[in-house]
C-alpha cells in the first residue's frame, strides 16, 4: 500500500506553516504524528494534494507549566505524557489513560495535539480534553483564537478548525483540591481503540458531599461523549454506591452508541453503565485521599 | 513545493545522501534506496510493527513515516544491531535462544521494541516487556518465547 502523490512542504516556523495553509487550503493537510494519518494515505482513505509536515517546528514541541495551567505544543509526542512526574502528580487523569493510547511505539511518534485535532470519538485525548476543560489553542492567518472542547468536537474526526487553522496548544487548568479522578475503558485487545472508555472527575467539599463532577465517554457518540445531566445526579449529594448507580443509568440511557463489527450498541450501553460505577468508585477513592489533584 | 527532494540520513552509522519521491515511505526507502532489508512489511499501513525501526532512538513504524522526513535522522535497522559477520547482539542470541522466532519474519520488528526497552530499563518486569512489543504481531511463537527472550537479554546483555 503506497500513498497516491503528494506535493510536500516541511515548514520551519509557525508563521511559514500557517501561510502554506492558507496558501492551499482544504487541499492541504497537516502531518503531525501521522499515525492516523499515515494509514490513511497508504490506504487512500486520504489523498491531499499538499502534505503540510510541522515535524520541524521544535518551537511548539514544548510540555509546559505557566500560571499554574499545563500547556502542550503541538508537537509534543504522547509519550512525553507518560514521562513527566509533573503530569502524574497534577494531571493524573492524563497520565493513566496514557499507557491506552495505542502502542508505546505509536505514542513515541503521534502527538497530543494530532491525536485531538483528528478527533476520532473512539480515542482518549479528545475525552480528557473535554473531561478536564481543556483551551484549544488555535492559530490562523487572522491570528489566535481559543475554542472548548464542546466547540471544537463538531462530529466523527471533525471539527471547528478552519481548513487554513492550526491547532498550536492544548491548555489544562489547575487541578482542583479534593479532587479524584479516574480512566477506564474496555477494548478487545491492550492498544486497541477501545469499544467504551470514560474519564470520570469528582470534586467533594469538606462535608464530604460532592461538588463537581465530570463524566465523559470515548466510543458512544461521534464525539466525545459529555454526560452532564448524569454527572449532575451526584452534585451536593453524599456519593454512594446507590447515587454511583442511578448516574450510570442515566448516562447508558442518554448515550447514543452504535452498533458494528466490535459490538453490538445494547453491549456498550452496558459497559457505559459498569464502566460508570467503577470509574466513580474510584475517583471517589483518589478525591478522599486527596490521593491526586490536590 | 517539489515532489522529490534529497535527504540526507544515518542509517546503521552510514550517512547517505538519495534524492526520494517524497511519497516514498522511509520503509520502502530503506529497502529499495539503500537495499537493507531486513526491515520488512507486513500491513503497511501501521498494524503489524514488521517495519519498526529505530528513529532517533526511539521505536516507530517506519511504513507510515516518509523518507523526506528522515531528513537528518540517525536510524537503526536491524542490520546495525549486529556487525556483519560478527557475532549477534545479546538480544538476537537471546531470541535464538529461547525461540523467540518460528519463521522469523516479524523478528527486526521485534528487536527494535525490544533494544529500546533495555536501553532505557534494567530489569524491566514482564508487564513492561509486554508492553513495550504490544505493537508487534507474531503469527508463530505465541509472544512467550519472545518475551523470555528479551528477560534472558536483560541479563546477559553487558551494557553501561
Amino acid at each position: 500500500m503506497k500513498p497516491a502523490p503528494f506535493e510536500y512542504a516541511a515548514p520551519e516556523s509557525v508563521e511559514e506553516a500557517l501561510s502554506l495553509l492558507e496558501q492551499h487550503g482544504d487541499t492541504g493537510k497537516v502531518l503531525s504524528g501521522g499515525q492516523s494519518l499515515g494509514p490513511l494515505l497508504n490506504m487512500r482513505l486520504a489523498s491531499p494534494e499538499v502534505l503540510i509536515d510541522i515535524n520541524r517546528l521544535n518551537e511548539l514541541s514544548y510540555l509546559r507549566r505557566r500560571d499554574d495551567h499545563l500547556e502542550i505544543g503541538a508537537l509534543a509526542r504522547q509519550r512525553t505524557i507518560e514521562r513527566s512526574p509533573v503530569i502524574k502528580q497534577k494531571w493524573p487523569l492524563l497520565y493513566e489513560a496514557a499507557p491506552y493510547i495505542g502502542h508505546a511505539t505509536l505514542r513515541n511518534r503521534g502527538t497530543i495535539c494530532g491525536s485531538i485535532a483528528h478527533a476520532d470519538p473512539a480515542a482518549e485525548l479528545p475525552a480528557i480534553a473535554t473531561a478536564l476543560d481543556a483551551e484549544l489553542c488555535i492559530r490562523g492567518h487572522e491570528g489566535e483564537r481559543t475554542a472548548r472542547p464542546d466547540e471544537f468536537f463538531v462530529s466523527f474526526m471533525t471539527t471547528n478548525l478552519e481548513p487554513e487553522e492550526l491547532l498550536v496548544e492544548v491548555r489544562f487548568p489547575p487541578p482542583q483540591p479534593w479532587t479524584g479522578h479516574a480512566w477506564m475503558e474496555i477494548a478487545r485487545r491492550h492498544g486497541d481503540f477501545a469499544l467504551v472508555g470514560v474519564a470520570a472527575v469528582l470534586t467533594l467539599r469538606e462535608d464530604g458531599a460532592c461538588s463537581a463532577a465530570r463524566l465523559v465517554y470515548t466510543g458512544v457518540a461521534s464525539v466525545p461523549f459529555d454526560a452532564q445531566e448524569a454527572a449532575d445526579q451526584l452534585l451536593g449529594e453524599q456519593p454512594t454506591e446507590e447515587l454511583f448507580a442511578t448516574a450510570a443509568e442515566k448516562a447508558a440511557g442518554s448515550s447514543e452508541p452504535g452498533s458494528d463489527a466490535h459490538a453490538s450498541a445494547a453491549y456498550r450501553r452496558h459497559l457505559v453503565r459498569v464502566l460508570t460505577r467503577r470509574a466513580l468508585r474510584k475517583a471517589l477513592e483518589r478525591a478522599k485521599g486527596e490521593g491526586d489533584g490536590a | 513545493m517539489e515532489r522529490s527532494r534529497i535527504v540526507q540520513v544515518t542509517v546503521n552509522g552510514v550517512e547517505y545522501e538519495r534524492e526520494v519521491e517524497v511519497r516514498k515511505t522511509l520503509a520502502d526507502f530503506l529497502r529499495e534506496d539503500l537495499g537493507l532489508r531486513g526491515t520488512h512489511l507486513g500491513c503497511e499501513h501501521g498494524v503489524c510493527g514488521a517495519c519498526t525501526i529505530l528513529f532517533d532512538d526511539a521505536s516507530v513504524r517506519s511504513c507510515i513515516m516518509y523518507a523526506v522526513q528522515a531528513d537528518g535522522a540517525d536510524i537503526l535497522t536491524v542490520e546495525g544491531m549486529a556487525p556483519p559477520g560478527g557475532p549477534l547482539h545479546p538480544i538476537q542470541e537471546a531470541f535464538r535462544d529461547h525461540h523467540g522466532l518460528q519463521c522469523g519474519f516479524c523478528t527486526p520488528g521485534f528487536l527494535m521494541p525490544a533494544l529500546e526497552l533495555l536501553v532505557e530499563k534494567r530489569n524491566p518486569s514482564e508487564d513492561e516487556i509486554r508492553e513495550a512489543i504490544s505493537g508487534n504481531l507474531c503469527r508463530c511463537t505465541g509472544y512467550q518465547g519472545i518475551v523470555e527472550a528479551i528477560r534472558a537479554a536483560d541479563e546477559t546483555w553487558e551494557r553501561l
